[in-house]
């Protein structure tokens, strides 16, 4: 059996506050593995960590404890040389498409600039090989020598993608790639990242808050809560049959565009707010939270447990929740 | 005013325009809106970024920059018209009749004054009380909205609250004054879902308790359908469907809505191809005379090139496409759901 495309093992990701007094615990023990070809979606609320997650597993981020594996490698072992070569197969698309892209360059100098980077070919190859991606990515040529304020939100995204696409990567991160754009945006950006899937083989790991989007392109969903994982299984189980309370209460709190008459289930409002990162709850983190919480919840820490195959669950009590 | 309603309608919006001028060139954000919302109705207005919904929330208010725009039109509240209406009136109803709440509660807050201050404000304009009593009111308004310890809330300064909380001080501010119609302009899009579910509920709660009227500008269609029991379309700066909620969700009559209404994810199988409205919204510039949405249907025939008029089509259904009747559009529905 081959290592998987991308591993965490007991990974643990903290930062000083500011004031230097306490500890943020943005990731606090996290293990999975993702395996290739596959779209492994990371769905959570602000302050879950999960982009903390998204950051370490292209190495912008390094890990406090536990570790991060490329193909079953520590990529901070590697010499310099060979962690550069090796971080073009593990790449990220961030959230906000204007913030990504310099203004003052022209879109195929932008996509282009990754390449120049790694220095491969002529400068006139490079430019055509971008200028290729700008069309597989649904752009006209003329769209290269624009700047990036000429172009609409969808267009930039797809500029974003180009880029990334053009050092040919293994593993792509994308952080909310869709949040900033309109619905009908949205969908013609999700379709791409499907289409550019299976033509360049790419294996994705979905970060969103957008639990219709990450039920769509995801076959495996995590559900991540105040650095810790919930619940992690196939996208049908955790979307129809989910087990853990708090993802019960994020699937049942979505609305629902439906007529009153056919809206089934009662929503679950969750009281309060996310605790600070910088104490969690003890025992179970979302107890404070959790509309069926008791006193064990309070005392012991719930093991990670593999409840069916593939299906595993931090609770003492899961499916004790009912959307319905 | 429309058949099937009783009563005088709270607010009337006939031919509202809005246009910006830079200087340099004249463009034209809204053309002829029209709408009427009942009192204690919740009406959604739905649109993609650009379609001119923040800007007829803004331009009932008398809330866009006064040199570079120009709004024509009426909006008829109370029977008064809200546009044109000298400042020192408009501000009478600012804030005591019509309450206003906005997407970023960070930007629209004052990260100088306390939240306490800033309800107190609102109460003083509108009401002679004195300063302990505004306090009262202040604590007891942050109490209404779900804070649970309005006295230190009070005393807080905006960048000390979570996104949730600011939202509920903001939601606080806007009906401290009880007023008689709620502007909500994307209340819930900058919060978390569960936190969004708190906001939504409390909103409904507060307005079925007090009659309030909301208008509830949103891109989110889950929104709308959980709040909302009428919902107007908007696209490239006119009203395009006008429905009840339920009937607009099961069956759209302008292809814009059905567009909008198939593009979520929910209804195309995980992993198969999301159906998306090819093409963008033409150029404020470049606007046709006909229908702003003929480029990219796909129902388009020559006709649409000419000019299309919003038609009452039922007692409470208004639709501008020719070929409503022709047409036969799917909803929210997936096909098992429609067939139940």
């Amino acid at each position: 059996m081959t290592a998987p495309i991308l591993a965490a093992r007991d990974l643990r990701i903290r930062f000083p506050t500011q004031d230097g007094q306490e500890t943020v615990k943005a990731v606090d023990g996290v293990s999975f593995d993702v395996e290739a070809g596959e779209t492994f979606g990371v769905i959570g609320e602000s302050g879950s960590g999960k982009s903390t997650l998204g950051r370490a597993a292209v190495c912008l981020l390094r890990p406090t404890s536990g570790e991060v594996l490329h193909r079953g490698g520590n990529p901070y072992l590697l010499p310099s040389k060979a962690l550069r070569q090796q971080r073009r197969d593990y790449q990220i698309i961030f959230q906000d498409p204007n913030a990504a892209l310099n203004p003052r360059m022209r879109i195929v100098d932008s996509i282009r600039e990754p390449l120049d980077i790694l220095g491969a070919g002529s400068r006139a190859q490079r430019t055509a090989q971008a200028m290729a991606m700008l069309e597989m990515v649904g752009l006209r040529a003329e769209f290269g020598a624009r700047y990036p304020h000429e172009l609409s939100g969808g267009q930039k995204q797809r500029v974003n993608i180009a880029r990334v696409l053009t050092v040919r990567p293994k593993l792509v991160v994308c952080d909310e790639v869709v949040a900033a754009l309109d619905v009908s945006i949205r969908a013609d950006i999700l379709n791409l990242f499907a289409s550019l899937q299976g033509e360049f083989g790419l294996t994705y790991l979905f970060i969103t808050h957008d639990i219709g989007v990450v039920s769509h392109v995801s076959s495996r969903i995590a559900v991540m809560y105040l650095g810790r994982f919930m619940e992690l299984g196939p996208a049908e189980t955790i979307t129809h049959r989910p087990l853990h309370p708090y993802s019960v209460a994020l699937l049942s709190a979505e609305p629902t565009p439906l007529p009153s008459a056919m809206r089934t289930g009662k929503r679950i409002v969750l009281q309060g707010e996310i605790p600070s990162p910088t104490a969690p709850p003890s025992g179970c983190r979302f107890r404070t939270r959790c509309p069926v919480a008791r006193d064990a919840c309070a005392e012991t820490e719930p093991e990670w447990r593999e409840v069916s195959t593939g299906h595993f669950i931090a609770c003492h009590f899961p499916g004790s929740l009912a959307a319905h | 005013m429309r058949d099937g309603r009783d009563g005088a309608p709270l607010l009337t919006v006939e031919k509202l325009c809005v246009h910006f001028n830079n200087g340099r060139q004249d463009v034209q954000a809204t053309r002829d809106i029209a709408f009427s919302v009942q009192p204690g109705e919740r009406v959604g207005i739905v649109g993609e970024s650009g379609c001119g919904k923040t800007v007829t929330g803004l331009s009932l208010l008398g809330l866009l920059p006064r040199h570079t725009s120009r709004v024509t039109g009426t909006a008829l509240f109370e029977g008064q018209n809200l546009i044109g209406l000298a400042p020192d009136r408009l501000r009478q109803i600012r804030g005591r009749k019509i309450g206003m709440i906005f997407q970023e509660p960070m930007s629209a807050l004052d990260p100088v004054f306390t939240i306490g201050s800033q309800i107190g404000e609102t109460i003083r304009t509108h009401f002679a009380v004195g300063k302990k009593e505004a306090r009262q009111r202040a604590i007891a308004a942050l109490d209404s909205v779900g804070i649970s310890s309005p006295e230190r809330v009070h005393d807080s300064y905006p960048h000390q609250l979570s996104g949730g909380m600011r939202q509920r001080a903001m939601i606080a501010i806007a009906l401290v004054c009880e007023p008689r119609l709620l502007i909500a302009d994307e209340p819930t899009t900058a919060l978390d879902v569960t936190i969004q579910a708190q906001i939504i509920d409390l909103l409904m709660n507060l307005s079925t308790r007090s009659g309030t009227a909301l208008l509830f500008i949103t891109h989110d269609l889950g929104v709308i359908a959980e709040t909302c029991t009428r919902m107007i379309t908007m696209y490239a700066g006119e009203v395009v469907e006008d429905a009840p909620v339920d009937t607009a969700l099961v069956r759209p009559l302008h292809p814009y809505t059905s567009g909008l209404l198939r593009s979520l994810p929910r209804l195309s199988a995980p992993g198969t191809k999301l159906h998306s409205i090819p093409g963008r919204v033409p150029s404020p510039q470049a606007m046709p005379d006909g229908c702003r949405f003929e480029e990219r249907c796909p129902h388009a025939l020559p006709d649409c090139r000419r000019h299309q008029v919003l038609d009452q089509v039922g007692p409470d259904r208004r639709v501008r496409c020719f070929r409503h009747d022709a047409l036969t559009l799917p909803g929210a529905l997936t096909e098992q759901e429609a067939l139940v």
